[in-house]
C-alpha cells in the first residue's frame, strides 16, 4: 500500500491536491482512500491531506503514522513542530519540499540522508498543492501522465479553463523535473502481530475535579498563540502614503492586530496578524499592500 | 454503475437525491454542513425536485421534517452532536408520531470539552427515543443504508423515523469508491412513499400527538412503538435481501468477518471497525484465531444475530467508542444482556473504551486486546474495563496541565498569584 502525505496551509490547495492524487491513483486502477484533516476552518493555518492507495479493499483509516512519502508545498512548516511534517519520517519515507533551498542541506538540516527532495517551484507558480500533486504521482512511478491529467481536470470541474490550464502547467512540470527518481517512493507493507511495540497503556487517576475539569483560569491566553504562524501574505503600510486617519484599519482588523498611536500612526501585530487582507482592501488611500510572506524581510 | 470516490457526506446526499426526497429542512454544524451543501446545490440547479429549508435550529428542523413526514412527503434531513442534542426534546416527541421520515448524524464527540472529532455518544444519546439507528463503516454503506432506512422506516409494519449514522472525518471527509445504485435502480428498491393515513394538512387541523393522563394509556402507546421497533428486525432482513438482489451488496443487521472459525472476537460498531479488520489479518498471519462482529442495526438491537455470532467463543472484547459516566461503555452492557444465561455464551466479556473524541485506534492496540483476551480465556478471570490510553499520552496532557497551573498562578494574565 502506498501512503502519502500531503502538508501545507489552508490556501494552498492541500484538500484539492488530496482529491487530485487519490484521483490520479483510482484511474490507474488502484483502490484509494482519500482525506483532508483540519480543525476549525482557517486560512493559512496548518492542513494536511493523505492519500492511501492499494490492490484491493483499505480497512486502515485516519492518521498515517508510517508515510512512504511526506510532500510538502509550503517549506516554512517543516519547523513548526505542531504542523507534523516530519512525523513518522524516522523510517524509510521520503521527503519531498518545494523551495529553493537544495535538498542536500535539507537532508543535512533534518538528518535525513538521502531521503530529502526538493522542486523549486517554477517562475511565476505560488506555492501550491498541484505542484506536489506532479512530483509525487512521478515519484510513485505507478501514475501516468493522462491519469494525472484526468485527475487534475475531474477535481477542477468548474473552474475557469485558465485556472484548470495553470494547474496542469504545472503538474506536468513538475512530473517532468521528477522523472530521474521516477519510483523512488515504494509501497509499504502492513506490519506484523507479531513482535509488535505493545502499547504503554495507564490506568488513569481519579484526580480533584480543579485538576481535571477542562478550564481555563488565565485571561488573555490567546495573546500566547503566534496566530500569525497561519499567514501567506503579510500587510504592509507604507507611511508614506498613510493619511493617519487612526481608524479604518485598525477597526476593520477583524482579530485587533493593528494598534494605533496617539500621533495616527497604525502599527501591524505580525504575531497576531493572520493575513486576512481586510485592511488591504480597506485602506482608503491604498497605503497596505500584500505581499508574499516568503518575501518578507522583517518578522 | 461505475465507482467513484466519495466522502461520506457526498455519499448522504446522494442517499437522498436517490430516494428523491421531498423535502429537507437543514441547519448547519460542523462535520455534517456538507451535506445540506451539496442538497441545496442540487436543488439550486434543479437536479434535485425538493424544497430545502433553513430553519432557526435543530430543535425547529426537527419538528419540521415531523410535520412534513406527516403531510405524506419523504422527508431527509441531517444534524451533528451539539445538534441533535439540541433537537432532541423533538427526537423523542416525533418519534411517537408515527411519521417516518431519514435523519443522518454525522457522529462528533460532545461537549464538554468541546471536540470537533468522532465518536458515538451523541447518536447513543437518541438509543431510547423510537428512532431505528443504522451504523456505517464505510462511504458505500452511507449511500445503501440511507435507501434501506427509507424502505425500512415507511414500511406499514414499522412506520418508525430511522437515523443512519457515519462517523465525522473518518468517514464524512474521507473519500472512497462507491458504487451509486443507478436511479432506476433505487426507484425500484425504493417506490414513492405510500403515506396511508397520514394528510396533515393546512387548515385541516389534527393534533399529532395527544396528552393522555393516566399510565395505561400512555403504556400502550410507549409499548406499540416497541414492537413496531421490535418489528423492524424482521422487515429489515427482507429489504436487505431485495437490496442484495438488486445491487449484489448485502448488508446484514451485523456484519462479522472471519468470525465462524474464531475463538475470539471483537465487537464494535462504525468505520473504525475497518481498523479492526486490518487487525483481524495481521492477527491470523500470526496464528490467533480471532474476528470481528460489527453491529449495523443498534435500534432494534439484533440480539437473536449476536448470540448466534459470538456462540462457543472463547473471549470477547467490546470497543466501544462511547462512554456512559458512571456505567463505561454502552455498547458492552447491551452485549452482556444479550448474552448473559444464553447457551454457549462467551464466558469472557471484556470492555474497552476507545476512539473517542476521534482518538486513533493504532493496530498495536488490537493487538494488545487480542493478548489480554486470550490471557483472559486461560485464567477465566475477565479482566476490568480498560481506557485506551498511554503513557504517552498523559505525559502530553500532564505538559498542558502544567501550563494551566503556571497560568492559574500567574498574576500578570489575572491569575491568583503563587
Amino acid at each position: 500500500m502506498y501512503r502519502i502525505r500531503l502538508h501545507g496551509r489552508g490556501g494552498q490547495g492541500i484538500k484539492t491536491a488530496g482529491r487530485m492524487l487519490g484521483s490520479a491513483f483510482f484511474l490507474s486502477g488502484w483502490e484509494v482512500q482519500d482525506a483532508t484533516v483540519y480543525g476549525a476552518e482557517r486560512r493559512g493555518a496548518p492542513v494536511y491531506a493523505y492519500v492511501r492507495a492499494d490492490h484491493g479493499p483499505i480497512h486502515e483509516r485516519g492518521v498515517i503514522r508510517d508515510p512512504d512519502l511526506v510532500a510538502v508545498v509550503d517549506e516554512s512548516l517543516v519547523g513548526i513542530p505542531s504542523a507534523g511534517v516530519l512525523q513518522g519520517l524516522a523510517g524509510r519515507g521520503l521527503l519531498f519540499i518545494l523551495s529553493t533551498t537544495p535538498a542536500a542541506l535539507w537532508q543535512q538540516r533534518l538528518n535525513l540522508p538521502d531521503r530529502v527532495l526538493t522542486l523549486a517551484p517554477p517562475a511565476g507558480a505560488p506555492p501550491i498543492g498541484t505542484l506536489c500533486v506532479g512530483a509525487a504521482a512521478r515519484l510513485t512511478g505507478v501514475i501516468d501522465e493522462a491519469a494525472l491529467v484526468a485527475a487534475i481536470r475531474q477535481e477542477l470541474a468548474g473552474m475557469p479553463a485558465a485556472v484548470v490550464e495553470r494547474n496542469l502547467d504545472w503538474a506536468r512540470r513538475a512530473y517532468a523535473e521528477l522523472a530521474p527518481h521516477a519510483g523512488r517512493v515504494v509501497e509499504g507493507g502492513s506490519g506484523t502481530a507479531v513482535g509488535y511495540a505493545a502499547p504503554d497503556w495507564v490506568d488513569l487517576p481519579l484526580e480533584p475535579a480543579e485538576t481535571a475539569a477542562p478550564a481555563i483560569h488565565a485571561a488573555l491566553t490567546s495573546l500566547r498563540v503566534p496566530t500569525g504562524l497561519w499567514r501567506t501574505l503579510r500587510p504592509v503600510i507604507d507611511y508614506d502614503r498613510c493619511n493617519r486617519c487612526w481608524w479604518v484599519c485598525s477597526e476593520y482588523c477583524p482579530d485587533g492586530a493593528i494598534t494605533v498611536a496617539a500621533d495616527g500612526t497604525p502599527r501591524i501585530d505580525y504575531e497576531h496578524c493572520k493575513g486576512c487582507l481586510i485592511c488591504v482592501a480597506q485602506c482608503p488611500p491604498h497605503a497596505i499592500s500584500a505581499i508574499p510572506e516568503t518575501e518578507a524581510t522583517n518578522p | 454503475m461505475s465507482r467513484q470516490l466519495l466522502t461520506g457526506n457526498a455519499a448522504a446526499a446522494w442517499g437522498a437525491r436517490l430516494a428523491r426526497a421531498d423535502y429537507i429542512p437543514a441547519f448547519p454544524i460542523t462535520p455534517q454542513t456538507e451535506i445540506i451543501e451539496t442538497l441545496s446545490a442540487w436543488c439550486d440547479t434543479g437536479e434535485m425536485a425538493a424544497r430545502l429549508v433553513t430553519l432557526e435550529s435543530e430543535h425547529a428542523m426537527l419538528t419540521a421534517a415531523a410535520a412534513a413526514a406527516a403531510t405524506g412527503v419523504r422527508v431527509f434531513t441531517a444534524t451533528s452532536s451539539q445538534g441533535l442534542l439540541y433537537a432532541m426534546e423533538m427526537i423523542y416527541t416525533v418519534a411517537g408520531w408515527r411519521a417516518p421520515f431519514v435523519l443522518v448524524n454525522v457522529s462528533r464527540g460532545l461537549a464538554s470539552p468541546i471536540t470537533l472529532e468522532p465518536d458515538h455518544t451523541d447518536v447513543l444519546a437518541a438509543r431510547d427515543a423510537g428512532f431505528l439507528q443504522i451504523h456505517c463503516a464505510t462511504c458505500q454503506e452511507v449511500v445503501d443504508s440511507v435507501l434501506m432506512a427509507y424502505r425500512l422506516a415507511e414500511d406499514a409494519r414499522v412506520r418508525l423515523p430511522a437515523i443512519v449514522n457515519l462517523d465525522g472525518y473518518y468517514l464524512s471527509f474521507t473519500r472512497e469508491p462507491v458504487e451509486l445504485p443507478a436511479p432506476e435502480v433505487a426507484d425500484r428498491f425504493l417506490p414513492p412513499f405510500e403515506p396511508h393515513e397520514l394528510a396533515f394538512r393546512a387548515s385541516q387541523p389534527l393534533s399529532q400527538a395527544v396528552v393522555v393522563l393516566g399510565g395505561s394509556t400512555y403504556s400502550y402507546f410507549r409499548y406499540e412503538s416497541h414492537l413496531a421497533a421490535q418489528a423492524a428486525l424482521a422487515v429489515y432482513d427482507e429489504i436487505a435481501a431485495d437490496y442484495a438482489a438488486l445491487t449484489g451488496r448485502r448488508h446484514d443487521v451485523v456484519e462479522t468477518w472471519r468470525l465462524e472459525d474464531a475463538e475470539y472476537a471483537f465487537v464494535m460498531m462504525g468505520s473504525f471497525a475497518t481498523k479492526a479488520k486490518a487487525a483481524v489479518e495481521r492477527l491470523r498471519e500470526a496464528g490467533v484465531a480471532i474476528g470481528l462482529l460489527r453491529l449495523r442495526l443498534l435500534r432494534p438491537f439484533p440480539a437473536a444475530a449476536i448470540r448466534r455470532a459470538l456462540a462457543g467463543k472463547r473471549a470477547v472484547a467490546v470497543i466501544d467508542q462511547n462512554l456512559s459516566m458512571g456505567r463505561g461503555g454502552v455498547l458492552h452492557g447491551e452485549l452482556a444482556a444479550a448474552l448473559y444465561g444464553q447457551p454457549d455464551a462467551p464466558p469472557i466479556l471484556a470492555s474497552f473504551i476507545g476512539g473517542l473524541g476521534g482518538r486513533d485506534l493504532p493496530s498495536e492496540e488490537f493487538y494488545a486486546i487480542a493478548e489480554v483476551l486470550r490471557e483472559a480465556a486461560r485464567s477465566g478471570v475477565t479482566p476490568p474495563q480498560r481506557l485506551l490510553y498511554t503513557e504517552h499520552e498523559l505525559r502530553e496532557l500532564r505538559k498542558l496541565q502544567a501550563i494551566a497551573l503556571a497560568e492559574r498562578h500567574d498574576p500578570r494574565l489575572g491569575g491568583r498569584g503563587p
